[in-house]
């Protein structure tokens, strides 16, 4: 033999799966609810993600390098990842500085100082957009309305959510029937076509990814269906109560970060339970939580705090909801 | 509906490239260095001595124990020496070197017996000679057989399973016996029943091997009692508890054996090396082995001698290709790399895959993403990442309430890993330091 033999213990072969792969899985995945953003937001979108990622790529390597003194690991798509999805969570015209405050806190703060990838207990992301948000909540809410194939560089004209308008009208005293008359269509949420965060809009955007993310094995489909499913039950059991005081499941499924979180957030490897059944218990939470935010809590959107709430449960999950060892209870008879 | 295990698995690329190759008679050796420790349990007693003349089959070691085997030599020829040689294992272990007698006819002999169906012994005698003849379990884990064979008054056995799954990919071994020796494979099975008085026996294949399932299905056409399954690819199917999960749908209890749900499991090597012991006295002193690799010029099937060195094996198939960075004894999922080419072949050798460069190297390991996966794949419904968790900070209590000693090595933790992480590395490790603290506890 012309080199040395290796000596390794079984298994000699593995699968061709990395870490790298599903993280650029995920950055695929992402491309059409990007693509989306930029023709109903315009340059905007556009800007906002450019300097998250950057702003989260180099926040990274500058606390590795030289705060932690570790290897560098910007290669391996995790900041990458969190760059887009913070700038997902955000408006289209929000300020730079403040675009790389959020990105300063998802990486070093929820990222880094919990140990780095794979050692966060919340998704850095979603941490970095509700410090921005009970931070700057006034920038944090203004939405540039939609427009189509929006082209303008100037600032865009803001608006409600179509969350948000439904909030306000119902607190105001107003009822669904008067309220959906300045609410997008269910065709135009189901396409894009509203005010929101840039990667929230499009719930067929979202879908294509999430669906993109199930076939490659990336995610399964435990946490995006549950947390849809105990979303529209719920919402729709108050809907069908009382529809002139609570808005439709479909509404409540379409708009605001309920898809981007289901299928892109609350599905993040290493914030989410490692069990099947772990998972379902973590997707109802994330619904509830959620449901009772946006219908009884101040705030007309409650994606975000619900998930980084049920984040925190992930390791008692993990710790109470195991899978069954095999041999362990006896079902089989002997014939 | 094909059969199956619920929980885990994964399924590996086959390269099954050696399945059409028909089992080609390996040239008997010049020398054979016979391991003494060819089996799980105790090694046997050597009885022979340097400068000794021996004959094909004469018993050169005797059984150590109960839970120990005879070694019968391979070959006619003289015992040269009793020497210290690394065997599959890496370590330096005892074997007995015998230089074949190239006038002695016996050792170049075809041997081919015919079929013979009538089953003359009785059942006490039939256990009798497995146990003097030196047969283990040949699918890998040569455990010796007539200890799995008997079985305590108080445990009821009804269902004798045969293990042609083969589900290690590369590995063809099994498959070739099948296709080439289905009459005599029945027949051993008949002997089985009979010596254990049990009526049902069913062969499991993994659906891949459709050409061995159909042959069984029609030589057991007028057999009572004898059934084919087919069962779904999966790794690990072969695997003894989940193969009887698949089969009868009974789970061995955790640290339990199959024996305990009323099973008795062997390979069909196995049942194929009790046929020849008892229908043609002929002890285990060759087996089928897959000399296999992407690389190889002719990689195929062989009867080999035990005690052949791999060297000639290498040599059969046309040599080391250039790149080869390692060699395995048995499959790519559970077979053990070993050190070179003068490692003899042993009972249980069922394969020697050569790797090249690419295959070779383990990807560098990363930090552990939560994905889950090992959990998902893993057939015996642990959590590999706590476990290799616990094992890598010493926190070995815990691991055993974790059930790591339940875990069969199989591998899939390892294998889907997408950081690279040495899971099962961690968890043998673990696994044999808790298995030390229960004993010196006890």
């Amino acid at each position: 033999m012309s080199q040395p033999i290796i000596i390794s213990a079984s298994p000699h072969v593995h699968s061709d799966r990395t870490s790298k792969k599903l993280m650029y899985d995920v950055v695929i995945a992402l491309i059409p609810a990007f693509l989306v953003s930029l023709y109903v937001f315009g340059i905007g979108a556009f800007i906002v993600t450019a300097v998250a990622v950057i702003s989260c790529l180099l926040f990274e390597y500058l606390i590795q390098k030289f705060l932690l003194k570790t290897e560098v690991t910007i290669g391996d798509g995790s900041a990458l990842i969190t760059g887009i999805l913070l700038a997902f969570n955000l408006p289209s015209g929000l300020p730079i500085w403040m675009i790389i405050v959020g990105s300063l806190v998802a990486i070093g703060i929820a990222k880094l100082s919990f140990g780095g990838l794979g050692f966060n207990i919340f998704n850095p992301a979603l941490v970095g957009r509700v410090f921005l948000l009970v931070s700057f909540p006034v920038q944090m809410t203004m939405w540039p309305t939609a427009v189509v194939n929006n082209t303008s560089i100037a600032d865009a004209v803001t608006g409600a959510t179509p969350l948000g308008l439904i909030k306000e009208g119902l607190m105001f005293g107003d009822t669904m029937t008067n309220i959906s008359a300045d609410l997008p269509s269910n065709i135009d949420l189901f396409i894009g076509l509203t005010g929101g965060s840039i990667g929230e809009i499009s719930a067929l955007a979202l879908l294509l990814g999430g669906i993109y993310l199930i076939v490659r094995k990336v995610i399964t489909w435990h946490i995006p269906v549950t947390m849809l499913v105990t979303m529209a039950v719920m919402t729709g059991i108050f809907w069908l109560i009382n529809p002139e005081q609570y808005a439709s499941p479909l509404i409540h499924i379409l708009s605001g970060g309920a898809l981007l979180g289901a299928f892109f957030m609350a599905t993040d490897l290493v914030t989410s339970p490692m069990t099947k059944k772990g998972m379902l218990i973590f997707a109802i939470g994330i619904a509830v939580i959620t449901v009772v935010i946006r219908l009884f809590g101040a705030y007309p959107e409650g994606v975000s705090f619900a998930i980084l709430i049920m984040n925190a449960f992930v390791p008692l999950i993990n710790t109470y909801f195991k899978p069954r060892r095999f041999g362990s209870k006896i079902k089989s008879k002997i014939v | 509906m094909l059969k199956t295990f619920p929980k885990g698995g994964i399924h590996p690329p086959e390269n099954k490239i050696t399945s059409s190759k028909g089992i080609k008679r390996m040239t008997v050796p010049k020398v054979v260095n016979v391991p003494i420790a060819q089996h799980i349990g105790i090694p046997a007693e050597i009885v022979v001595d340097k400068k000794d003349k021996v004959e094909i089959g004469q018993v050169i070691a005797k059984s150590g124990g109960f839970v120990s085997s005879n070694i019968h030599a391979p070959v006619a020829g003289v015992v040269t020496k009793l020497d210290m040689i690394i065997d599959t294992s890496g370590y330096k272990k005892q074997c007995i070197v015998i230089r074949t007698d190239a006038k002695d006819e016996a050792n170049f002999e075809e041997k081919e017996y015919p079929l013979k169906k009538n089953i003359e012994l009785e059942p006490k005698e039939i256990l009798k000679r497995i146990s003097e003849y030196g047969i283990v379990g040949l699918g890998g884990a040569t455990f010796p057989s007539h200890v799995k064979l008997n079985v305590r008054e108080d445990k009821k056995i009804d269902c004798l399973i045969i293990n042609g799954v083969e589900c290690e990919p590369y590995l063809t071994a099994d498959h070739r016996l099948m296709l080439e020796k289905a009459e005599e494979i029945v027949v051993g099975i008949k002997i089985l029943m009979f010596a254990l008085k049990i009526d049902k026996a069913v062969i499991g294949i993994e659906n891949n091997k459709k050409d061995a399932i159909n042959l069984f299905k029609n030589s057991v056409k007028n057999e009572v009692g004898i059934e084919v399954a087919a069962l779904k690819v999966k790794y690990p199917q072969g695997g003894e508890k989940q193969l009887v999960r698949s089969i009868l749908k009974r789970e061995v209890p955790k640290n339990g054996l199959p024996l305990d749900v009323g099973v008795i499991v062997h390979n069909v090597g196995t049942i194929f090396a009790i046929y020849e012991a008892i229908q043609h006295n002929k002890p285990l002193i060759e087996r089928v082995v897959t000399v296999t690799g992407k690389n190889l010029e002719n990689p195929s099937n062989f009867w080999v001698k035990i005690g052949t060195p791999i060297k000639d094996l290498i040599a059969e198939v046309g040599g080391l290709p250039e790149g080869t960075r390692k060699l395995v004894n048995g499959g790519p999922m559970m077979g053990k790399a070993i050190k070179n080419t003068d490692v003899p072949v042993t009972k249980g050798t069922s394969g020697i895959l050569v790797i090249s460069e690419d295959e070779a190297s383990r990807g560098e390991a990363k930090n552990c993403i939560r994905c889950g996966e090992c959990v998902f794949v893993c057939p015996m419904g642990l959590e590999p990442h706590l476990l290799m968790n616990l094992s890598e900070k010493g926190l070995y209590e815990k691991a055993s309430n974790e059930d790591i000693m339940t875990c069969i090595e199989c591998g899939s933790c390892s294998y889907v890993c997408p950081s690279h992480r040495p899971l099962l590395d961690y968890i043998r490790f673990g696994k044999s330091i808790v298995k030390k603290l229960e004993t010196s506890k006890n």
